[in-house]
């Protein structure tokens, strides 16, 4: 999630300025609703019929999106978005963004939610859990990336997305909020690496 | 810095109200902190009957710091009040559905009473906390109504 950035390095356009051009977009896209919702459905159907299968998909395939998105967003696009021109970069942000607050939580809650309730089913929750240490350790990596998630980097992706309705977006606040939003996403990116190797450690017991 | 200073930097009457705003963002952070360390701590313990002072604790102390924000917040004068609510309710909704699901998960698994309601409240405070972080964090970069 850091591929929007601003380059918070480079000089912003100054307050007087013509600011550049912004497209027309939607803050949440609305199509894009009845998938998450389904996504959600299919969700509560694996967690309530404790289909293994099911809740095996959900987790390993909310979690495998989740932390691939994360990775090539953060390593591979983000530096080369940071090379771009100022208006390629608003470009990009305002149809990229959008999406990102319905994929992101969604991703989220399928990972979690499936999650907690296949290593209920498969008993590793139980303390008696030979490995029970290794799974404490992905909750405490899971709860400080959600509360760096959801305490800094989501606020300042919403907060740019507001900036960026305004007739006069302010370049130099955008600048500042997508500095907040790489550093975030840098540090939960390198947490995610340390809950595949705890998670691929716990699958191959 | 003098006025023109501020400008040449980029900043506007908005940036020069964020100082006077009272740390609302922070606080939310630090009540969402303590919600997830009470989770954490009584998914370490799921399926045991630990005592759940340590997470009862860690509730009420995310609960008053909530209480706290939510009084400061209300004294902003001047402040972007539509774009706030309009926020918060759209995020009470999403943040309500995911709380839902955990909250199904738990029932559904038949939680002991006392911790699902435990649960339940840490829950709650992670479903208004983090929408108000959100429409805050939006609200404040939006010119005030006084302001035009």
């Amino acid at each position: 999630m850091t591929s929007v950035s601003f380059d918070a390095g480079t000089a912003p356009p100054q307050v007087g300025e013509r600011p550049p051009p912004v497209p027309a977009f939607s803050i949440v896209p609305v199509r894009g609703l009845p998938i998450v919702a389904a996504l959600l459905i299919g969700l509560i159907v694996a967690i309530a019929s404790n289909n293994l299968w099911a809740l095996t998909f959900f987790h390993v395939g909310g979690g495998a999106l989740w932390t691939s998105i994360d990775l090539f967003l953060g390593l591979i696009i983000g530096p080369i978005l940071g090379r771009l021109s100022v208006p390629a970069r608003i470009e990009f942000t305002v149809r990229f963004m959008p999406k990102m607050i319905l994929i992101m939580p969604t991703l989220v809650a399928m990972t979690l939610g499936a999650g907690f309730q296949l290593a209920r089913h498969v008993g590793n929750l139980d303390a008696a859990y030979p490995h029970h240490g290794w799974l404490v350790a992905s909750y405490v990596i899971v709860g400080v990336m959600a509360v760096i998630a959801l305490g800094l980097l989501e606020p300042a992706n919403l907060a740019v997305l507001f900036e960026l309705k305004k007739p006069r977006p302010n370049g130099e606040r955008i600048g500042r909020l997508m500095k907040i939003f790489v550093y975030t996403a840098g540090i939960t990116g390198v947490m995610q690496i340390a809950t595949i190797v705890i998670m691929t450690f716990l699958a191959s017991r | 810095m003098s006025a023109t200073d501020l400008e040449q930097a980029g900043m506007d009457d908005v940036d020069r109200r964020q100082a006077g705003l009272p740390p609302v963002a922070r606080l939310a952070t630090l009540t969402l902190a303590l919600t997830v360390a009470g989770g954490i701590v009584m998914a370490s313990n799921y399926g045991h009957s630990p005592s759940l002072m340590l997470p009862t604790a860690l509730a009420i102390a995310g609960t008053v710091v909530l209480v706290v924000n939510v009084i400061l917040l209300s004294r902003i004068k001047g402040f972007a009040w539509d774009t706030f609510f309009r926020v918060f309710g759209w995020a009470l909704l999403a943040y309500l559905v995911i709380a839902g699901i955990l909250e199904f998960v738990f029932a559904f698994d038949h939680t002991p009473a006392k911790e699902l309601g435990l649960f339940s409240a840490m829950l709650a405070l992670f479903a208004v906390d983090v929408p108000l972080l959100l429409a805050f964090s939006v609200a404040r970069y939006q010119p005030a109504p006084s302001a035009g």
